[in-house]
């Protein structure tokens, strides 16, 4: 199963990040990847640069998880799973008779809530999602997520990439990060929760009651 | 239910505060029969470990029966378990090759972010140790939710008492897993600094071990009794010189290798607070920070440092040199519990390793606060506190 919709991603693929429409090219390794997109001087994940993409922030993160890639990309791709972890991630709503489409409910700072309608921009099979919103979205976003193999039998690699234009410039970005729901750290903490359920069956809670639950339970 | 609660600093209560529940699959209620202080525990009673929150409920040492379980937990109710004070998951990279108390995923997301910025790794989730461990509510009460209860507790059978399997939780596997680090052979002379409950059971376990000969260091008498008792030769630091003595009992070789049970907790965390509070308490800082050094400086050429002190900030004046140029081998962590729990519950049952020995205290957890007193300010006769919840107060 590969879809390709390359038509409007002009933006990230100019501040070099591209995220929807990187070849993942069977057999073609990460590292050469990276050095055939020119001026790179290490193999570091290009979202680890210290440098500007333009309007967008760009935030990046890989957590190893030991179940099989199968059983992740199935569970990711099933997009009502990921309020399941995502912490502002409100409910996902399924567009009907559009499998590729989806409205995102996102929680923002200070009490906010954005819909968020997302495409799906490519897709293979147990390797790799990319989403984008569509032009009529309250925010300008594209992620990607990647499953690949780890080494031996440690499970799988899951790479998170998420551009985003900020809601209200870079000051709104500023409030976000400084009111603890960066984005940075939000995909940090997405990915942790997402090893936790796969890995556990649960996601760890200090809550010694329910109501303690419920009062710090972030989702 | 009552429950020993944290206020500030050297304020500890017994509260009255809502029973757990259970709230995920593989949590067990443990309605608990003894808990015991720890040495660490004193470093929250005197607030130098930050991240705590009024009204925390401390304890990491801890056993009892089961009373409830999650859908998913595999004990049963009215079994009698000890509980390690690491939680572990069981099936993480880090469980999966034992290293249980280093597990990805028993430390609630949120409060990773403290020690992964200060380690670069996040800490597993411990039992009533700070938010930084998980901010888990503690075993010092008279109910405890214990998360994924599959993995941990450990079932103890009828005939033995609770004082004799109780310190399975950690300061048993802890004194094993120091010995464990410090490679033991059969000709060896080890050095223990610090007898405490630590201590004195990486002096069991060192024999056990079959060194030839351990040499314990303090200078409380009492608890360098202790240690003779338990079959080590002492020097007491108050009236000796250490280094000298190390060197003259190892006829001149020097010790094969050092285990420091001292411990130095961090005096705050953030690298600015560090020196200043280091200032502050220059006495008791100083002395600490000599028994690490010591006893890197006491240990022969190519030989093996132990350290189950528990240490969490920063220290300067470190002998790195020392470290490098007698091509020292440096082991340490916090203690994988579940690990050694099956061997040691067989080794209690077969009557190798003793337990009871160090309990000075029984006290009703009414008489918690009492108890962290007196294990702070009377070193030298209280080893070892255990709080039992059925216990009356006053008893």
């Amino acid at each position: 199963m590969r879809r390709e919709n390359t038509s409007r991603w002009p933006y990230l693929a100019l501040a070099g990040i591209g995220l929807a429409t990187i070849p993942i090219a069977a057999g073609m390794n990460a590292t050469r990847r990276r050095r055939e997109r020119g001026n790179d001087h290490d193999s570091a994940p290009g979202h680890t640069a210290r440098r500007s993409f333009g309007d967008y922030q760009v935030v990046g993160r890989t957590v190893t998880i030991a179940k099989p890639r199968a059983e992740l990309f199935a569970f990711w791709r099933d997009f009502s799973n990921l309020a399941t972890f995502m912490a502002n991630l409100d409910k996902v709503e399924t567009v009907t008779g559009d499998p590729e489409c989806s409205i995102w409910h996102i929680r923002g700072p200070v009490g906010t809530t954005y819909a968020v309608e997302t495409r799906i921009a490519r897709e293979i099979q147990d390797e790799l999602i990319a989403w984008r919103s569509t032009e009529d979205s309250e925010i300008d976003t594209e992620g990607r997520v990647t499953f690949e193999d780890a080494p031996g039998d440690r499970g799988t690699r899951v790479g998170l990439i998420i551009a985003y234009k900020p809601k209200g410039g870079k000051i709104g970005d500023t409030i976000a990060t400084l009111s603890g729901r960066g984005p940075e750290m939000q995909a940090r903490h997405d990915l942790k929760r997402l090893k936790m359920l796969m890995e556990t069956g649960e996601i760890a809670t200090p809550a010694r009651t329910y109501a303690d639950y419920n009062k710090e339970d972030p989702r | 239910m009552r429950a020993l609660t944290w206020h500030g600093k050297q304020d500890v209560r017994v509260d009255t505060v809502d029973d757990p529940e259970i709230i995920n699959p593989r949590d067990a209620i443990i309605k608990v029969t003894s808990t015991a202080i720890c040495g660490s525990d004193l470093h929250l009673y005197d607030a130098v470990i930050p991240s705590l929150v009024p009204g925390d409920i401390l304890g990491h040492e801890f056993m009892g029966e089961v009373v409830e379980t999650g859908s998913a937990s595999t004990l049963q109710k009215g079994q009698r378990v000890v509980v390690p004070f690491p939680i572990s998951c069981g099936s993480c990279f880090h469980c999966s090759i034992t290293q249980y108390s280093c597990c990805e995923n028993s430390n609630p997301v949120e409060k990773q972010d403290m020690s992964e910025k200060l380690y670069g790794y996040p800490m597993a989730g411990i039992f009533g140790y700070s938010h930084m461990t998980g901010g888990y509510s503690g075993g010092q009460a008279e109910y405890v939710r214990v998360p994924f209860s599959d993995v941990g507790p450990i079932v103890v059978p009828d005939h033995l008492d609770d004082d004799d399997v109780l310190f399975l939780s950690d300061i048993l596997p802890t004194g094993w897993m120091a010995a464990e680090n410090a490679d033991i052979g059969p000709d060896d002379t080890v050095a223990v600094w610090g007898c405490g409950p630590v201590g004195l059971f990486a002096i069991q376990s060192a024999l056990l071990m079959g060194a030839a000969q351990v040499i314990a260091i303090d200078h409380y008498p009492h608890r360098l009794e202790l240690a003779k008792k338990l079959g080590a030769a002492t020097i007491n630091f108050r009236t000796t010189d250490v280094r000298e003595a190390l060197m003259e009992m190892s006829g001149g070789i020097g010790v094969d290798a050092v285990i420091d049970a001292v411990g130095m907790e961090a005096h705050g965390f953030a690298i600015d607070n560090m020196i200043d509070i280091a200032k502050q308490t220059i006495g008791i800082g100083a002395d600490r920070a000599s028994a690490l050094k010591q006893a890197i400086l006491a240990v022969r050429p190519g030989g093996r440092v132990s350290m189950p002190g528990v240490y969490g900030g920063m220290t300067d004046k470190f002998p790195l040199g020392a470290l490098m140029e007698k091509g020292l081998q440096l082991r340490t962590g916090q203690t994988h519990v579940h690990r050694y729990l099956k061997d040691l519950l067989a080794m209690i049952e077969e009557g190798k390793v003793d337990t009871t020995f160090l309990i000075s205290h029984r006290l009703g957890l009414e008489d918690a606060p009492t108890g962290y007193k007196n294990f702070k300010e009377q070193q030298d006769t209280w080893t070892k506190v255990v709080l039992k919840p059925g216990m009356m107060a006053g008893a």
